[in-house]
This record gives C-alpha cells, sequence and structure tokens, in this order.
C-alpha cells in the first residue's frame, strides 16, 4: 500500500520532523521502494505465531526500592543547550 | 608493535620492553599520520589517553597489571565516556561531552586500558558503508575508494589501518561483522545480553548488542573478556557467572586429537547462503573456509534456514520502530544540538531534529513512526515480530542438527564509496546475512577467508547457538592457526 | 426530561516508594528543581530503565485489596509499553506506562452512602511513571522544566462508568483514597499531587441504555474540586443539549476561581501514541510465591473490617464506614472499646454503639478541625476508653466525660501533639481530686430539686401550660445546682415525679 505525500507529511510531524514539499515528495518516493521491500512479509501466514519482542524470553529483573543517585544537576546541566535556576528553559509551554 | 597481537603487546609491557606511554603515542601518531585520510576516528586526545597510559604503567610497575592494562583501544563513538565527545556519529550530538560512562567504558578503565579515541561510526549506527556519519565517510585502506563497511566502520578501519590493536564495535543487524568482512578483520557480536548496553546510544534496543573487533579470534576473545559481564542497569544484561573465552582456545574440539583439532565439529551449511545475490569470489572464499574446516576434522551438514529471506523486511519494521521511539530523546531540550532559530515549541523541536539528523536517519525514524501508528501497528509491527519468532525457531532448529552454522557474511566484497548511498534498499540488502542472529539474539562473527574482486577481504560468517561464543572462538582460532588471512595487512599500511 | 450523569474515574495514585520506578533517584517532595533528575530520568543517551520491586509490589497490594485477597485479578504476566508523544516535560519522547496487559485487571470498590451501598467496579490498574513539570513563571517568554517529579511511580486506577452523581464519585474517590494510605501504598497528600483524580463525565436521559458522549476533566486534586467539576460539567452538557447543543469528546480543566470547566486547547494532532512493548523491559512476571508473601504482609482491609464492625458490634453500615474511613481511626476505636470494658467485662459486653458515637462525634470532629490524622489523636484510646469506662460505670455523668476529654485534648494541643493529653491514672486521680463523682444520692436529688422548684415557679407554671421546654430549663438549673454532677437520669426522674403531683 503506497504512501500518499499526506502520509508522509502526518509522519513526519508525528515525529517532529520539519520536511519541506519537495523532501517530503523525494521521501515518499523512497519509503515506497522500502515498504516494497517490507511487503514480502506478508507472504508467510503468521497467524498461529506469538510475537517476539525480546531477544530472549526472560522475566523483567526487579530492583530493590532505594535512593542510589545522588544530585548530579550541575554536571548534567553543564551540556545543556539553556538553563536557568536550575531549570531546562524551552519555548513557552501553553495548555 | 601495529602488528603485535594483543597477547604480544601485553607481554612486551610486562617485560618493560615498552611502556603504555610509548605504546600509546606510537599508535597516536600513526592514527595522526593516516587519520586524515583514512578518516577512522572522530575524537582523540592525546592528553586523556596518555594520563590514562602513565596510571597503566604506575599499575605495572606495582605488579597488579590485568590482560589489557596499558594497551590502548578504539571505541566506537556510540559508547558514552566520561569527558569525551561522544557524537554518535551525528550532527545531533556533535556538542554532546558525555557526563558518564557506558558499562564497556567502565569495564575497560578497569582493566587499565586506555582510550586510544573515539571511532568513525555510520550516524546512530544506521548505515552499512560508513558513508552516513556527520563526520564523513571512513575509507577502507585496502583501497581508499571503496567503503569499509558500517556502522562500525572507523573501529573496523582502525584495526585494519593498524591504528589501533583492538576496538569496541556494536551490531545491531550486522554493524560489527559487515565492516569486520568488508576490511578483512575479525568480529564478534555476542549474544544478546552478554555486553551491557548501558551507555551505549540505543538504535534498537532488542537487537543492539556491543561486541569486539581485532585482528585475530584470540585478539577479540581478550577483548570480550573485558566486555562481557552482568550489569544490574541494563534490565536485558544477562546474570551468568563470568567465562574466559581466551582460556581455552587452543584446545582442540571436544573429543578430538592435535592432528584434527576439529574432529567432531559440525559445521550447519545452509542452502539460502548460497542462492543469488551472492557474488561469485565471495563464494569461492567462503567454499575455500570451509574445505580448511574439513581439513581440520570438521564434518558438513546441510542444514535450512527457510525464513532468512524474510529477515530483511522484518528487521526493516522493528529497527526503525525501535529507533523511532529510542531517538525522541533528541529535542534540543537537555543537551546536544539545538535549532538557533524557531517561532515557538514545536518550530524547535522539528526543526532540531529536521537539522539535527541525517537523511538515513530521519528516513528510519519516518518509517518506524510509521508502522507503529494507528492502524498499521498490526500490519507491519506485529507481523515482523511475529517473523522474527518463525526466524528464530529456524535456528533453534538447525541447532539440533549442528554446532555453528557457516556462510558468507556479506553478499559482496567492498563496494565503491557514494554507489549506494542514492539505493536505501541496495543498501538494505547488504545485511541479509548479518540480521538472522540479530533478530534471534544468537553470537555470530566474521573471520577473514580470502580476497575477491580487486584484492578486497572477504569474510566467513559463524553463526553460534546462545552462549557458545567461547566454542565459536575456539574454532575460529583453529582455523587462523592454519592459515593466514587474518595476518595480511592492505598494502601500504 | 430526567437526565441522568454517568461517571467514570481515573486517579492517579502516586506509590510511596523511596526511589523512582525506573532509576534510583529519590522521590521525595520539594528538592530544588532537577536535583532529583538523574541520569535515567533526564533521559541521558544510553541510559536505561530498571524496575523498581517497591512500585511492583505496592499494585499487587492494591489488586488483592481491591478484589477480596484473591489474586484473579493479578495478571501473572504484564507488560510495560512505550507511549510515545512530545513533550518537554517527558524526557525520552515516550512515557513507559502498561498499556495491553496491565498488573491488575478487574477489582470492586464498595462505598457507602447515606441511603445504602454501592459496588463500583475496577476496569484495571497499572503502573507507570510520572511526567516532570513546566514551570511556567516567565523566563524570558520562556518555560522552565524541572524533572524531580519524572519517573516517580504512578498506579493508575481506572474505573468503569459506574457512578451516577458527583456524590457517588466523591464516596469512590475517598474510600480510594483512604483504601490506599490503609495499604500503604500511597500516602494520599493530595496538595503535593500524590493523588490526582481525572472524571469521564457523560449524561443520558434517564433509562437511556448507551452512554452519552464523554467529556474528561483533568487534574482534580481535591474532593471539593471534584464534585463541584462534576456538578458543573454534568449541568452544562445538560443545558447544551437542551438547548440543541453536542457533546464533542475533549479534555477539559476545571478552573476553582469560576467554578467551570473549559476545553484545553487542542492538540493538533489527533493523539497517536504509536505503544509497543518497551523493548528495554522484558515482561513483568508475578510468581504465586510473590502473591503469598504480599499476601501475608496485607492488614485487615477496611471492607473486612466494615463487615466485622456491623456483625460483630452490631453498628449500622454508616457508622462502621465511617469508623473505617482510615486505617488508624479503626484501630483507635478498637482501643477504645477495649478500654471502656468494666473489670471482667467480655468484649461483647461493651457498648460499641456509645464509643462509636465519641468516636465520631468527638474525635473525629476534633482531628477534622485540627487537620489531623487519627494516629495524632490528643487522647488516647486508652484514655478516652477508661473516661467511657467510668461513664458505663455510672461514677461520672456525660458532661463530666465531655469535659475530661476536652481538657485532656487541649494538654495536647499545647504540646503542638507532640504529647497526648491525660492518662488513664489522671482520669481516676482527677474524679477523686475535683470531686467529680456523679451525683446519685436520691435524698440529695431530692432537695436540690425541691430548691429548684421553689426557686422557678414561672417555669413550672409554663411546663404545666404545656411547655416542654420549660422542663429541660428545670433539668438545667438542677443540674447546675449539682455542680454539673448530677445524675441526669435520676434528676429527670425525679423532676417528672414531683411535678406530676
Amino acid at each position: 500500500m503506497p504512501l500518499s505525500l499526506d502520509e508522509v507529511k502526518r509522519i513526519a510531524y508525528l515525529a517532529r520532523i520539519e520536511i519541506s514539499e519537495s523532501e517530503a515528495l523525494r521521501t515518499q518516493g523512497q519509503l515506497n521502494d522500502i515498504f516494497g521491500l517490507i511487503e514480502r512479509m506478508q507472504a508467510v501466514d503468521t497467524s498461529a505465531v506469538e510475537p517476539m519482542t525480546h531477544a530472549q524470553g526472560r522475566a523483567l529483573r526487579l530492583r530493590e526500592d532505594g535512593v542510589t543517585e545522588s544530585d548530579q544537576k550541575s554536571l548534567f546541566q553543564s551540556v545543556a543547550p539553556q538553563v536557568e535556576e536550575g531549570l531546562y528553559l524551552v519555548p513557552k509551554v501553553i495548555e | 608493535m601495529f602488528n603485535a597481537s594483543l597477547k604480544e603487546i601485553a607481554a612486551a609491557l610486562g617485560a618493560r620492553k615498552i611502556s603504555s606511554v610509548d605504546l600509546t603515542e606510537q599508535f597516536l601518531d600513526r592514527i595522526g599520520r593516516l587519520n586524515g585520510d583514512l578518516n577512522a576516528f572522530i575524537t582523540v586526545d592525546r592528553a586523556k589517553s596518555l594520563a590514562q597510559a602513565r596510571e597503566a604503567d604506575a599499575r605495572i610497575a606495582r605488579g597488579d597489571a590485568a590482560p589489557l592494562t596499558g594497551i590502548p583501544i578504539a571505541h566506537k563513538d556510540i559508547f558514552c565516556a566520561r569527558g569525551w565527545l561522544t557524537s554518535c556519529g551525528s550532527k545531533m550530538l556533535s556538542n554532546f561531552v558525555s557526563p558518564y560512562d557506558a558499562h564497556v567504558i567502565e569495564q575497560f578503565n578497569r582493566a587499565g586500558a586506555v582510550i586510544l579515541g573515539k571511532t568513525n561510526m555510520d550516524e546512530f549506527a544506521m548505515g552499512s558503508s560508513n558513508e552516513t556519519s556527520f563526520y564523513g565517510p571512513v575509507k577502507n585502506p585496502w583501497d581508499r575508494a571503496f567503503v569499509p563497511g558500517g556502522s562500525s566502520g572507523g573501529s573496523a578501519c582502525a584495526i585494519a589501518a593498524r591504528l589501533a590493536p583492538g576496538a569496541t564495535g556494536t551490531d545491531t543487524g550486522g554493524s560489527i561483522r559487515q565492516p569486520a568482512a568488508l576490511s578483512g578483520i575479525t568480529g564478534l557480536k555476542p549474544t544478546y545480553g552478554r555486553v551491557s548496553r548501558y551507555g551505549m546510544v540505543a538504535f534498537a534496543s532488542s537487537l543492539d548488542q556491543g561486541g569486539a573487533m581485532g585482528k585475530s579470534a584470540e585478539d577479540v576473545a581478550l577483548l570480550l573478556n573485558v566486555m562481557a559481564g552482568f550489569d544490574a542497569r541494563d534490565s536485558t544484561s544477562l546474570e551468568r557467572s563470568p567465562e574466559d573465552f581466551a582460556g581455552a582456545l587452543a584446545q582442540p574440539w571436544a573429543g578430538a586429537a592435535a592432528e584434527q583439532p576439529l574432529a567432531g565439529l559440525r559445521i550447519g551449511v545452509a542452502r539460502e547462503h548460497f542462492g543469488a545475490g551472492l557474488a561469485a569470489d565471495v563464494a569461492e572464499a567462503v567454499r575455500g573456509a570451509l574445505a580448511e574446516f574439513e581439513r581440520l576434522g570438521a564434518s558438513r551438514v546441510d542444514i535450512e534456514l527457510p525464513r532468512s529471506e524474510l529477515s530483511v523486511p522484518a528487521y526493516y519494521v522493528i529497527a526503525p520502530a525501535e529507533a523511532s521511539s529510542n531517538l525522541s530523546r533528541f529535542d534540543g531540550v537537555r543537551y546536544g544540538y539545538r535549532a538557533p532559530e524557531y517561532r515557538d515549541l514545536l518550530d524547535m523541536y522539528c526543526k532540531t531534529r529536521a537539522q539535527g539528523f541525517g537523511a538515513e536517519v530521519k528516513r528510519r525514524i519516518l518509517i518506524g513512526t510509521y508502522v507503529l501508528s494507528h492502524g498499521y501497528y498490526d500490519a507491519y509491527y506485529l507481523k515482523a515480530q511475529r517473523i522474527r519468532r518463525l526466524i528464530a525457531e529456524d535456528f533453534a532448529r538447525a541447532f539440533s542438527r549442528c554446532d555453528l552454522i557457516m556462510g558468507p557474511t556479506s553478499p559482496t566484497v567492498a563496494f565503491p564509496l557514494g554507489s549506494k548511498v542514492s539505493d536505501p534498499v541496495q543498501m538494505y540488502l547488504n545485511d541479509i546475512y548479518t540480521i538472522p542472529p540479530n533478530l534471534a539474539g544468537l553470537p555470530a562473527m566474521s573471520l577473514p577467508c580470502g580476497f575477491g574482486a580487486g584484492n578486497l577481504p572477504v569474510g566467513l560468517h559463524v553463526v553460534g547457538d546462545y552462549f557458545s561464543e567461547a566454542r565459536m572462538l575456539k574454532v575460529a582460532h583453529h582455523f587462523q592457526r592454519a592459515t593466514d588471512w587474518h595476518l595480511r595487512a592492505p598494502k601500504g599500511i | 426530561m430526567e437526565w441522568e450523569t454517568v461517571i467514570g474515574l481515573e486517579v492517579h495514585a502516586q506509590l510511596s516508594t523511596a526511589s523512582k520506578i525506573f532509576s534510583g533517584a529519590s522521590t521525595q517532595f520539594g528538592a530544588p528543581p532537577n536535583a532529583q533528575a538523574c541520569a535515567v530520568d533526564i533521559a541521558l543517551p544510553g541510559v536505561l530503565p530498571v524496575a523498581n520491586r517497591g512500585a511492583v509490589e505496592r499494585a499487587i497490594r492494591f489488586g488483592l485489596a481491591v478484589n477480596g485477597m484473591s489474586a484473579h485479578n493479578i495478571n501473572r504476566r504484564s507488560v510495560f509499553a512505550r507511549k510515545n508523544y512530545f513533550y518537554p516535560d517527558l524526557p525520552k519522547g515516550y512515557q513507559i506506562s502498561q498499556y495491553e496487559l496491565p498488573v491488575v485487571l478487574g477489582g470492586t470498590i464498595n462505598i457507602v452512602l447515606r441511603d445504602g451501598e454501592k459496588a463500583v467496579r475496577l476496569t484495571r490498574a497499572h503502573l507507570e511513571e510520572d511526567a516532570g513539570k513546566s514551570l511556567h513563571e516567565d523566563f524570558h517568554g520562556m518555560s522552565g522544566i524541572d524533572l524531580n517529579r519524572a519517573g516517580t511511580p504512578l498506579l493508575e486506577i481506572v474505573s468503569e462508568p459506574d457512578m451516577r452523581s458527583a456524590e457517588e464519585a466523591v464516596a469512590y474517590a475517598r474510600a480510594l483514597h483512604s483504601l490506599v494510605r490503609w495499604i500503604d501504598i500511597c500516602d494520599g497528600n493530595m496538595q503535593e499531587g500524590s493523588f490526582r483524580c481525572d472524571a469521564n463525565v457523560s449524561v443520558r436521559p434517564k433509562g437511556a441504555q448507551a452512554l452519552g458522549t464523554r467529556r474528561e476533566i483533568k487534574n482534580l486534586n481535591s474532593f471539593r474540586f471534584l464534585q463541584q467539576a462534576i456538578e458543573f460539567e454534568a449541568r452544562w452538557q445538560i443545558e447544551t443539549i437542551q438547548d440543541g447543543g453536542t457533546i464533542v469528546q475533549a479534555t477539559v480543566l476545571f478552573d476553582p476561581d469560576t467554578g467551570e470547566t473549559r476545553a484545553m486547547r487542542t492538540k493538533e494532532d489527533a493523539h497517536d501514541y504509536r505503544y509497543f512493548p518497551d523493548p528495554d523491559l522484558p515482561p513483568l512476571v508475578v510468581t504465586e510465591a510473590t502473591i503469598a508473601e504480599i499476601r501475608a504482609s496485607m492488614p485487615e482491609l477496611p471492607e473486612q473490617r466494615r463487615r466485622r464492625y456491623m456483625s460483630e458490634f452490631g453498628l449500622s453500615a454508616y457508622d462502621a464506614a465511617l469508623l473505617t474511613a482510615d486505617r488508624e481511626l479503626g484501630e483507635h476505636f478498637e482501643e477504645v472499646v477495649r478500654h471502656s470494658l468494666k473489670e471482667g467485662e467480655p468484649l461483647a459486653g461493651a457498648d460499641f454503639k456509645l464509643c462509636a458515637n465519641w468516636v465520631i462525634n468527638e474525635v473525629s470532629a476534633k482531628l477534622n478541625e485540627e487537620n489531623l490524622p487519627a494516629a495524632k489523636a490528643g487522647v488516647g484510646g486508652d484514655t478516652l476508653g477508661h473516661i467511657l469506662r467510668r461513664l458505663r460505670e455510672g461514677a461520672i455523668n456525660a458532661k463530666t466525660a465531655k469535659d475530661l476529654f476536652s481538657e485532656f485534648w487541649s494538654e495536647a494541643r499545647e504540646s503542638a501533639y507532640a504529647r497526648r493529653g491525660g492518662d488513664p491514672r489522671r482520669v481516676d486521680a482527677l474524679i477523686e481530686s475535683r470531686g467529680l463523682k456523679q451525683m446519685s444520692d436520691e435524698g440529695a436529688l431530692e432537695a436540690i430539686v425541691d430548691q429548684v422548684l421553689g426557686a422557678n415557679a414561672k417555669s413550672v407554671e409554663e411546663y404545666r401550660s404545656g411547655k416542654q421546654k420549660a422542663f429541660n430549663a428545670l433539668i438545667g438549673q438542677a443540674m447546675k445546682a449539682t455542680g454539673g454532677k448530677g445524675n441526669p437520669a435520676r434528676i429527670s426522674e425525679i423532676l417528672r415525679r414531683k411535678l406530676a403531683s
């Protein structure tokens, strides 16, 4: 099922990637080539097969509840684009 | 020293024939001479490396050296190393000096190894040619007009060009093995969960696995000894008692005698690995290697991996799906690149990500976003996960009849720089043999087994059952004792 | 037309773990911005989540508590998924939350209303991580992001749309609030956001089967706001329909200042969260051994205790519900009962109703006044029980009992509730030293009544002309004449007899 140009723009928006009209067109062609490859999956009947989400069928390991981390804010924020008063600054959030 | 094995280097350091500082300086100088052309390293930091080397020398002097103490090791730029730029080959992280160490880096630091530098790679490990790096392509030392393979192309090139005695890599769909094959070195991707993913920038979490790259199986075993091990900070890390992958390399296969050390070894050969799409030169070299194994006593078993052709389509659903989510954290808020100009929050996100990611990364994020989106999840994502199980089951059946599976690592030898960049599908099909073990979580390695067209190296792909790394390395080691493919170095290097 | 409101609640209860659900950072409230946001919480490249056993155990405790201790509603295998969306307070670009397979599936919360009981069915309860906070104070036109709260464990408890009025919704929320504190999984602090309610509200003509279109009121952090918001929203929906409008599904916010709800700025994209199982976290497997261990550590549940108070103590459903609204209050009540027993008296002989009335009317009232938890009650259960014992024995009258109780409570208040007021021995000592012993001597009381009748001819006349009030005034005078120590029952009897003659 070929992707429409609108779908390409929609997923670019969902992924928060700005895309120009010409990029969207080029991307549409490439994605449709790739989905041509992906569609080969549909040839095999998998209705009776359980999906495999992890490489090993193991159970989640649980950590004991306890505080093991200390304040490293100044180190972490030394690589931040914009901080003030210990806060990460972003363009105004409107609810 | 540049052609010496890790064992030989360790012996020289131990005998005080050379200091770690001298050794590190020699490699740094060599990198200084050759890296401008090869582009294997993104970052070297002489002062940092030499400081570690001095510590290593003191440790050696104290007499408590571990096997890799004082040996400089190159790390793929996907591993976070405190105080080092950790770019992952991306503009997005081109200003990210990591505030912490990956588990793998901690392990090497604990072993007293020296960080020689951070190696070039495809952006976020997405690529098979090392051409998607923000820092430019890496060249194949065997012929600089050709790609070294990817995504761990910088590490492969560094080993092949003798810029580093050992290196780390990561492998999501072949990113250690394919560049190892194309660059003529040995590389191993362990069983999923052997090497902690903590501090390894995530591409596709259920497939990513750190591994080792070196000149020989023996070197790889020594590197793996340091890298592998349980880490409580990775929920998929396996709790297993420590193993010495290097200790029993020279011993023959169980029950075999010295003159035929691999007698009893059953090598599975799948028809599917020798079908259309496999270049004749590669097929010939791989058949030659299989004949050599038979001379060493191994027997051949015909096996079937009927669903292996579905691995590429399934992989190109699963890996982008996970990647699209893993890469959402790169939003310009807490670290990394932020677009210089934007109208509002939404625009900041969209511009930061449009400018910070390269074309291939964006392509895969879009694929992943699409296959997870409403209405397509079942048809793509769940379908791919089901095929993933079928592929794992194919392997389980095969391993009931053989000990290891061998075949070609890559369908062709290295291809010219620029020849596939505009055709993603052709690029993706490069990984047809290397992807299935990632889907199943199995260990797999590539070792040099000859040369093809243009005198470019050919890699032999060895896939083992879960946790059979020690046996795989032993088998590879016996092959390398009987052959000298792995000792060949590129001309002019 | 008569309308019916249909309400379902989604409650986010913050689990009372020391560390976060997927990292070792502290969950303590009130730290400086980002001081408790570790590498995992700020989603540095390469970091990974590791699940907290404390959070999982609390979810299982909840599952057992809402299912009569049976574990049929505990999924033996549940899955953490990623909910993908971009927001500055969501560092990974996804929230880890259980989606298709939650840890708890089903259960019931019984609520008690003035006109009877009602069972509210639970759809599910699942574990998830909280997001950080966007602070909207102006930083040169920008917002500040504090990620201290990011990764705090939450149990999202989703009810079926079983409630039919704001009162029922509040009763349900209160019962749930009480339960999560009762079983020690959440501190219930609503000001700090430890217990947040979202209400899904729709209306339909009474008798209709189909549900109306619902609107979701987000983030109600007090029971009063919950009540007001639902009432406003239901009225608004009914009026909108009556005016010929239709309800459009929406997320709305409640403004406590205006008492109104308003639709949130609609996000430009239709939500497509692209849920998928988190590849970093294998499935959560709950073993029978874990369940057995947790079950053994559970306290008596409010429901069980409520039934016991009704069957063993003969209390009304309403009183029993009030006494089990919180675990400590019930424990306080039982302590009062034990100490109210006379020498050698079996538990069955206790005056449960008397004790219940005292705890509900006196103790609860004071706790509410002072905004104190029952554990901090100014007068200990032993002391109050002893006062009631003396009352039941006839040694003191009810007024003296109340005076003593109030005096003791004031002592506690003076110590800022660091100490309790009074103790059983002081009860007896004060009765002795202040001569508080009830006057029951017939001759003395008769003399006092005669004196009161003589001095209040007007009241006597009024009583005889049919004014009942005058009788009470006379009793009051007689009590006053005894210095408050007279036995009111005896005085009343003597008075009645004398007035009749």
